[in-house]
């Protein structure tokens, strides 16, 4: 479908993230991994984990530029191992990208069926 | 990058694969690559197909536009190396390195279409605040911005919300021009997949 240039500007067309968002979300929440669902579910949500977890959770979410270190050595440090870290850190930031995104396409959603 | 595994825990064939890349580039293996290809099946797979439509899919937006795009939501993030390297894309894909550095520099003076620019302003808001409101739309689609072009730049926003993220939580390395010029050409040509 695609030339090797890459597809070009098209009035029309319309691109489609739906199924490759609902499988990823899919995958990192409920498919096999080393952080227990819970713990992933939680990191996802921002919310029910306990420190020093809840911290790093917190600062991927709203601010991940000012990561030390320190943050994730911390969290190392608590129990997880770096493999439920990654994890949790994946879950945390498609959790707070999906929230956006879900808040955008509701203002878009109004937006449009007031006009 | 702040885990060993991302680093060093790939299985023996991806290693051998990044030995063959460095040898070809002679660059390191961008830390992005590293992370897709650390156990891919459980984030690397289907977060490539997400950015790759995304980025590449068919739209109204151009592809330069959607790595602008991408670019500047990074920017918004304090993104180092997605900065570096979307800008390197978009200044490729337009053929214009100006036009990238003036909307990144100051989005109101930049030299843009009206229908872009109001689209940024959006996607600058729903980025630092984490929301918008139907008022904040509505100025979207009065700049003649269309609903399927709005949910498709919501689409990038939403890759490179999650990939800011994890590059600056697990600090992404960030090396010289060269190696954005490179992966640059790279996915222009071969797109996120």
């Amino acid at each position: 479908m695609f030339r090797k240039s890459g597809p070009r500007a098209d009035p029309v067309a319309k691109l489609d993230i739906t199924r490759a968002r609902n499988a990823l979300v899919a995958r990192i929440l409920e498919g096999h991994g080393t952080a227990p669902q819970a713990w992933r579910r939680a990191a996802f949500e921002n919310a029910g984990l306990t420190e020093p977890l809840s911290t790093l959770v917190d600062k991927v979410a709203k601010h991940a530029h000012r990561i030390t270190d320190q943050d994730v050595a911390a969290a190392r440090a608590s129990g997880p191992s770096e493999d439920q870290v990654f994890e949790i850190v994946v879950c945390a930031a498609v959790g707070q990208a999906t929230r956006q995104y879900e808040s955008a396409l509701a203002a878009l959603k109004a937006a449009t069926e007031k006009e | 990058m702040r885990l060993a595994i991302l680093d060093s825990g790939h299985r023996f064939g991806i290693k051998v694969l990044f030995a063959f890349i460095r040898a070809v580039s002679r660059e390191p293996v961008p830390d992005a690559v590293k992370l897709v290809m650390y156990r891919p099946d459980f984030y690397g797979a289907p977060m490539k197909e997400l950015v790759h439509e995304a980025m590449r899919g068919p739209s109204a937006w151009s592809v330069g536009d959607r790595e602008l795009m991408a670019a500047f939501v990074s920017k918004v993030n304090e993104c180092e190396f997605c900065i570096k390297a979307h800008s390197a894309v978009a200044e490729r894909a337009y053929g214009d390195g100006a036009k990238v550095s003036a909307v990144l520099s100051d989005l109101e003076t930049a030299g843009i279409d009206e229908p872009l620019r109001a689209t940024l302003r959006m996607l600058r808001k729903l980025t630092r605040e984490h929301a918008v409101n139907t008022e904040d739309m509505r100025a979207v689609l009065a700049a003649g911005v269309s609903r399927d072009q709005i949910e498709d730049a919501l689409a990038v926003c939403f890759a490179f919300n999650t990939t800011d993220r994890l590059a600056d939580t697990f600090e992404f390395f960030v090396p010289g021009p060269k190696a954005f010029e490179a992966g640059a050409k790279f996915l222009l040509a071969r797109g996120y997949r």
